[in-house]
């Protein structure tokens, strides 16, 4: 009856599309490759007022091919791929899957069709197992009592794909890895041939991402169709059989990774030469640091988490002036609370906290802002900014109580403009003027605002969480740019980021975060990634390893 | 955002900054549309829609009667609107302005009657006015402790607590504050003619409307201008960003719900002072929830208040008149009122929001806030 109605689902020229087409039930031998390619868009194009997020783009992937997708943000990439999904129907153009021309009013619709697609926040229910998880998506009545028969298939699927997934264990039991699997897992069983996935790796450890992508290349080798976007132009030279970049809503190359490099694909998604970004991190000299004052000590810090449970232990840091902490982990591992517990956001449940000699144990955000601290917080529109004001509102939100902007109860408008005007202009912000509401600026534009605004007043410390998290590799280049020359000026940084290469090309020494304790800390010049990932997965260190933490303790 | 009784797969969303000319088209078109929706109602009525309209029209503003008619009306619905309007900006949703106008009136009628029964005007006047700002403010404060310090709803409290100051005056004027000489009406002594508010002319407007467009000046000067306008702007649209900012939170909280409150209570002595010259029942007949409707149609800018709280008082104003005029049944008007308002409502809230196709969200709400705003 499943079968049934799988078969149903994916539609006509059955047996042949299943040979073709990895699927429990390719059973009879068919003839090898047919023609038509797996997916062929034509004239795609998607405005959202006034802006046209895709224009007239053709887009054509085999079967069996891994086809990377990288571009800049808002070059379009994430439209064209909910379009192939079914999130959203284009403005014109069309869409033939296998040969076949296909129209999508819901991911439903896409899902029959047998495109699938794996976003970066799961969609799955924590308390249930996986195989409950499968069985949610499906509307059919009596399916909780084929729960048994619909653990037995996807076990199947899994040991045929190698995604060692338990169909009992439960979601908030597994790693985010794990649950990753679980969402491939489950197109497969809802009969998807076409993955596609939003930057898949952002969320992982190396070791994981590793992984991935040996999982990517086994169902390429199958006759799946694997459809990936990325920023990480390493690992797309890594897995892509073909890549196709964009840029501004239009396919401007479509090449393999034979054909080009790292520095070619970073100049077509920008159209231009970008400094940094092509730079192997490691390689690049990072003059050595002469040590000043610490600026920042944490001293067997603890803390509670959002969950009311421990989200950092005993945590012992510190970082001195003209220096750079690193701090690296898997998402969830106690960085969030760090940073809040040094800016004043959260309070510490024991330990204590100087800044520049000063106890500032659990004091006030405000307290910490006026000793000199500078915040570039996780979320920038939930916490550093405020998107319905323009950008002076958002310009001053740390200056409106002190003259010049402040005069007596009121906030002096000459001053506010031109304080606006200043910080716009040095940190080249682009816009259309200070009276501009800061939600309609561009994620980098936005953060430079941000950036800017913290950097005013030579902050003592910096702590900056994942400062280029969304922002394109323009904006990138000028945070890196503008971070660097604080340290230079002697600023201690504190650098939250899950992103290992910038860790590496920005911070003097790394420690490592997992289940909110330090793992280690390493000196970010000839540190080895492997080893950091090693870290980042909570595997204890060698004993030499952990004789530098101590000294560093 | 509240889920609306919608079908599964739609839901409605902040629109994308909508542009004036469809946000003046929509208005017009459910202008158009109250009108004739209305006109329907009327017609099924047996009444002929042109005629009742002419007549809510000139009623209200046809003559100078009318017109002083609509200013008294404007009055209190300006100052409560206002009231909430300040917490509004704030997310603050003080839903209590209703009984924030009563405590204001109790206050100021007990400093009339009780305190200063024989002091002048100069002395009187003043001291009911801080009398009532005090009485609706600590009404107003009891909600924002409760929010700043145990993170109670404002909307459960202020409005549960509208029922509690209403039947308290309803007390009053049965029990320990009746006029023994009304002959067993409800209702307190007159007030002393020192605690009159001047009426302009012959007719019922007072000085009340000057203390609402006073009111209204000085709001917009400091919300707009001050350092402390700034915060209730910045806590209103991103608390986590006020927090971040180090702003004092639950010190404002209290502050604005007082001020809120204050201006409510305002509204509730110039009724007594200015009106009825003694506090009775039914003092209010809603102004405090129509004050809702004047905050927020008026974009929670004080002279938007201004405006819809004329405009409103208009409408009470003509509809009340048909009664007179055209010998129409009394449940007539309010009908024509209630369809009116709800089509400009309605046509407000697709101006600001929009019905769009739900979308598997690829990321959770980043806005962790305590209150979800209400549907306006």
């Amino acid at each position: 009856m499943a079968i049934g109605y799988r078969l149903s689902a994916i539609g006509f020229s059955l047996s042949c599309r299943l040979a073709v087409l990895p699927s429990p039930m390719t059973l009879s031998p068919c003839p090898p490759t047919p023609p038509s390619p797996a997916i062929a868009m034509r004239g795609i194009t998607k405005r959202f007022g006034q802006l046209i997020a895709n224009d007239h783009i053709d887009f054509a992937s085999p079967w069996g091919e891994v086809h990377a997708l990288v571009g800049e943000n808002g070059a379009g990439k994430s439209t064209l791929m909910s379009i192939l999904a079914g999130l959203y129907r284009p403005d014109s153009g069309s869409i033939e899957i296998d040969g076949q021309p296909v129209r999508f009013r819901s991911p439903r619709d896409a899902i029959a069709q047998g495109i699938g697609m794996v976003y970066q926040h799961f969609m799955l229910v924590d308390p249930f197992t996986v195989a409950e998880n499968v069985v949610l998506g499906e509307r059919r009545k009596g399916v909780a009592l084929e729960l048994p028969r619909v653990e037995r298939e996807l076990r199947e699927l899994s040991d045929r794909y190698d995604l060692g997934v338990d169909p009992r264990s439960r979601i908030w039991q597994l790693s985010v890895g794990e649950q990753q699997r679980v969402e491939i897992l489950r197109l497969l069983y809802l009969g998807a041939r076409i993955l596609v996935f939003d930057e898949p790796t952002a969320v992982l450890t190396p070791q994981e991402a590793e992984r991935l992508i040996g999982t990517l290349r086994g169902m390429a080798a199958q006759g799946f169709t694997v459809i990936f976007i990325s920023h990480k132009l390493d690992e797309v030279l890594q897995v892509a059989d073909r890549i196709s970049i964009l840029r501004r809503g239009k396919i401007v190359a479509s090449t393999t990774p034979g054909e080009t490099d790292r520095h070619t694909l970073a100049r077509l998604m920008v159209g231009r030469e970008l400094a940094s970004f092509v730079e192997r991190p490691a390689a690049e000299p990072h003059e050595a640091v002469v040590p000043g004052e610490p600026v920042l000590v944490l001293s067997n810090v603890g803390a509670i988490g959002e969950k009311g449970l421990p989200a950092l232990r005993n945590v012992d840091l510190e970082v001195r002036a003209g220096e750079t902490l690193g701090i690296a982990g898997v998402a969830g591992n106690g960085q969030t609370e760090l940073a809040e517990i040094v800016t004043g956001l959260r309070r510490v449940t024991g330990g204590t906290i100087q800044i520049a000699g000063r106890d500032m144990t659990n004091r006030s955000a405000g307290q910490i802002a006026r000793a000199g601290v500078a915040h570039v917080p996780e979320d920038r529109l939930a916490t550093g900014l405020i998107g319905g004001m323009d950008l002076s509102a958002n310009a001053i939100l740390r200056e409106y109580g002190t003259p010049p902007i402040s005069n007596g109860p009121f906030i002096a408008g000459k001053a506010t403009a031109s304080f606006t005007d200043r910080l716009i202009a040095n940190h080249d912000v682009k816009t259309p003027g200070r009276w501009a509401k800061l939600r309609t600026l561009s994620g980098g534009n936005q953060q430079k605002l941000l950036l800017a605004r913290e950097l005013e007043g030579a902050p003592r410390l910096i702590v900056a969480v994942h400062p280029t998290r969304g922002v394109d590799v323009g904006a990138t280049e000028a945070i890196h740019h503008a971070l660097r020359d604080q340290r230079a000026r002697g600023a201690a940084t504190l650098l939250i980021s899950e992103d290992l290469d910038e860790l590496l090309a920005l911070s003097d020494r790394i420690a490592v975060l997992f289940e909110g304790r330090v793992m280690g800390i390493l000196p970010a010049r000839g540190a080895d990634p492997e080893q950091i990932g090693l870290l980042m997965a909570g595997v204890a260190p060698d004993p030499s390893f952990a004789g530098q933490t101590a000294a560093h303790g | 955002m509240a889920r609306l009784g919608l079908p599964r797969d739609y839901q409605i969303e902040r629109a994308p900054a909508p542009s004036r000319g469809s946000t003046a088209l929509i208005s017009l078109l459910s202008v158009f549309l109250a009108l004739l929706f209305g006109g329907l109602l009327l017609a099924l009525a047996g009444e002929n829609p042109f005629v009742v309209y002419q007549a809510m029209l000139s009623g209200a503003l046809g003559d100078w009667n009318g017109v002083a008619e609509t200013l008294v009306k404007t009055t209190p619905l300006l100052l409560a609107g206002l009231g909430v309007a300040v917490a509004f900006r704030m997310q603050l949703w003080n839903i209590g302005a209703e009984g924030q106008l009563y405590w204001g009136a109790i206050f100021a009628t007990g400093a009339a009657l009780f305190i200063f029964p024989t002091a002048p005007a100069w002395i009187l006047v003043p001291a009911m006015i801080a009398a009532a700002l005090f009485g609706g403010g600590l009404w107003g404060l009891i909600p924002g402790v409760l929010r700043a310090w145990f993170g109670a709803s404002e909307i459960i409290t202020s409005l549960m607590l509208n029922y509690v100051a209403i039947l308290f005056s309803e007390y009053l004027v049965h029990g320990p504050w009746r006029d023994p000489a009304a002959f067993g009406f409800p209702g307190t002594p007159p007030i002393p003619d020192a605690g009159w508010l001047p009426n302009w002319g012959t007719t019922r407007v007072h000085l009340g409307l000057l203390f609402g467009l006073v009111a209204a000046l000085i709001l917009w000067v400091m919300l707009r201008r001050t350092r402390w306008g700034y915060e209730i702007s910045v806590m209103g649209e991103n608390p986590r960003a006020a927090l971040y900012a180090g702003m004092p939170t639950k010190r404002t909280i209290l502050l604005v719900m007082a001020l809120s409150g204050a201006l409510a209570g305002l509204a509730g002595m110039s009724e007594v002072a200015g009106i009825g010259h003694q506090l009775q029942r039914n003092l209010s007949p809603g102004y405090g929830y129509a004050a809702i409707i004047v905050a927020w149609l008026g974009r929670l800018h004080p002279f938007g208040a201004v405006l819809v709280a004329f405009l409103l008082a208009a409408l009470t104003v003509g509809g009340d008149r048909l009664q007179m005029s055209l010998g129409l049944p009394a449940a007539i008007a309010p009908m024509l009122q209630g369809t009116i308002l709800f089509f400009l409502l309605g046509g407000d809230l697709l101006t600001r929001y929009r019905l769009s196709r739900r979308v598997p969200a690829a990321l959770p709400d980043p806005l962790d806030r305590p209150h979800e705003a209400p549907q306006p």
